[in-house]
């Protein structure tokens, strides 16, 4: 839920990455965290397990600058992927303005794309949201690999409202800060609107 | 989005810091936060030293959505209250409706003192917060102006 503070002048964003299990969301938040000025950014938090798979969340916040002289900031967020940590998840969702879907591109994925995006929509629908009315981005990741799925082919399978699409390697960063664009954009957009 | 943005009003934020001052004061505490469940950070009082403040207010909303969710899984509503107890610094935090008061102390205070002291701020502290809430719904109309008034290119200058 956005948050506007007239006396300190901000407004204050929360962005969630979210995924199957080792898609690249938290790939995606350390490579904005290293590539971004010391000024703009906040502590990159990794709540993990010993071998490094979020056990609870990712969060680094973001400035991105000043509009109408209000600082905007965005707190991103990613949620663990693995399967079993759905619980987890719900509670990550909460307050959200705006969703990255980090889409693992390999092949043998896309039945866990399907698995994640459907439990997305669920757990999206248990906090009161609907997936079809809030600021969304669908990004298409490890587009380096052999054993990809043609993006034609992950676009009719995945992509849910006719929502930005972005071809990524999050691991060199490339695509990663176009998709962080996107979705801050739609939620500015939204706040607008609204 | 699903939900009405949460607008706090320079008149509100006064009174937000003046009753984490006096909570400081007669707490003995270190530093008093004020965080909304969501993680975003409202309002500090104290010495904060080295502290990231906004994540110290993420962590504290994960920690209460996390104690919350094992709750519910035995019966109950929520645990309104948590207390970690360090080797010489200590956090205690107490849900007051959508927002968590979050208190660092260390051996100046007790848990005891801090607990006491909280729960004679809380009403005030929800009090303002409807008020926020109140005004929110109220002023929806300035705001929509103030939003409407950010142009496009406003939006396009932020990735420049």
């Amino acid at each position: 839920m956005t948050f506007i503070n007239y006396a300190s002048r901000e407004i204050n964003c929360k962005i969630v990455y979210y995924g199957p299990g080792l898609c690249g969301k938290t790939t995606n938040l350390q490579y904005i965290y290293d590539s971004t000025a010391p000024q703009a950014k906040g502590k990159l938090i990794s709540l993990a397990t010993e071998t490094d798979r979020t056990l609870f969340f990712d969060f680094m916040p973001l400035e991105l600058g000043t509009v109408r002289g209000f600082k905007t900031r965005f707190h991103l967020y990613t949620v663990p992927g693995q399967v079993f940590y759905d619980a987890s998840r719900k509670l990550i969702l909460k307050g959200v303005d705006g969703v990255v879907f980090v889409a693992d591109s390999q092949e043998e994925r896309m039945d866990a794309n399907v698995e994640s995006l459907y439990n997305l929509e669920e757990n999206l629908k248990a906090q009161g949201y609907d997936l079809m009315a809030i600021p969304y981005v669908l990004q298409l990741n490890k587009r380096d690999l052999p054993n990809i799925t043609p993006v034609d082919d992950l676009v009719t399978e995945l992509q849910r409202k006719g929502e930005p699409v972005l071809e990524a390697v999050a691991s060199k960063g490339t695509g990663v800060f176009d998709t962080l664009k996107a979705v801050a954009k739609q939620v500015l957009t939204e706040l607008r609107k609204s | 989005m699903a939900e009405t943005p949460i607008v706090i009003q320079e008149q509100q934020y006064q009174k937000i810091k003046f009753v984490l001052g006096k909570l400081h004061q007669e707490s003995t505490a270190r530093v008093v936060f004020l965080v909304d469940k969501d993680g975003q950070p409202i309002a500090v009082h104290g010495d904060v030293g080295d502290i990231d403040t906004t994540s110290l207010a993420s962590l504290a909303a994960g920690n209460v959505a996390a104690t919350g969710g094992m709750a519910k899984l035995i019966g109950e509503r929520e645990f309104p209250t948590l207390s970690h107890e360090g080797e010489k610094e200590h956090i205690h935090i107490c849900i007051i409706g959508r927002v968590l008061l979050v208190v660092v102390f260390d051996e100046r205070s007790s848990l005891g003192l801090v607990k006491l002291r909280v729960k004679q701020v809380s009403a005030e502290v929800a009090t303002i917060f409807e008020e926020v809430m109140r005004e929110t719904m109220k002023r929806k109309q300035d705001r929509n102006e103030f939003f409407s008034e950010i142009t496009d290119e406003d939006i396009d200058s932020l990735f420049n």
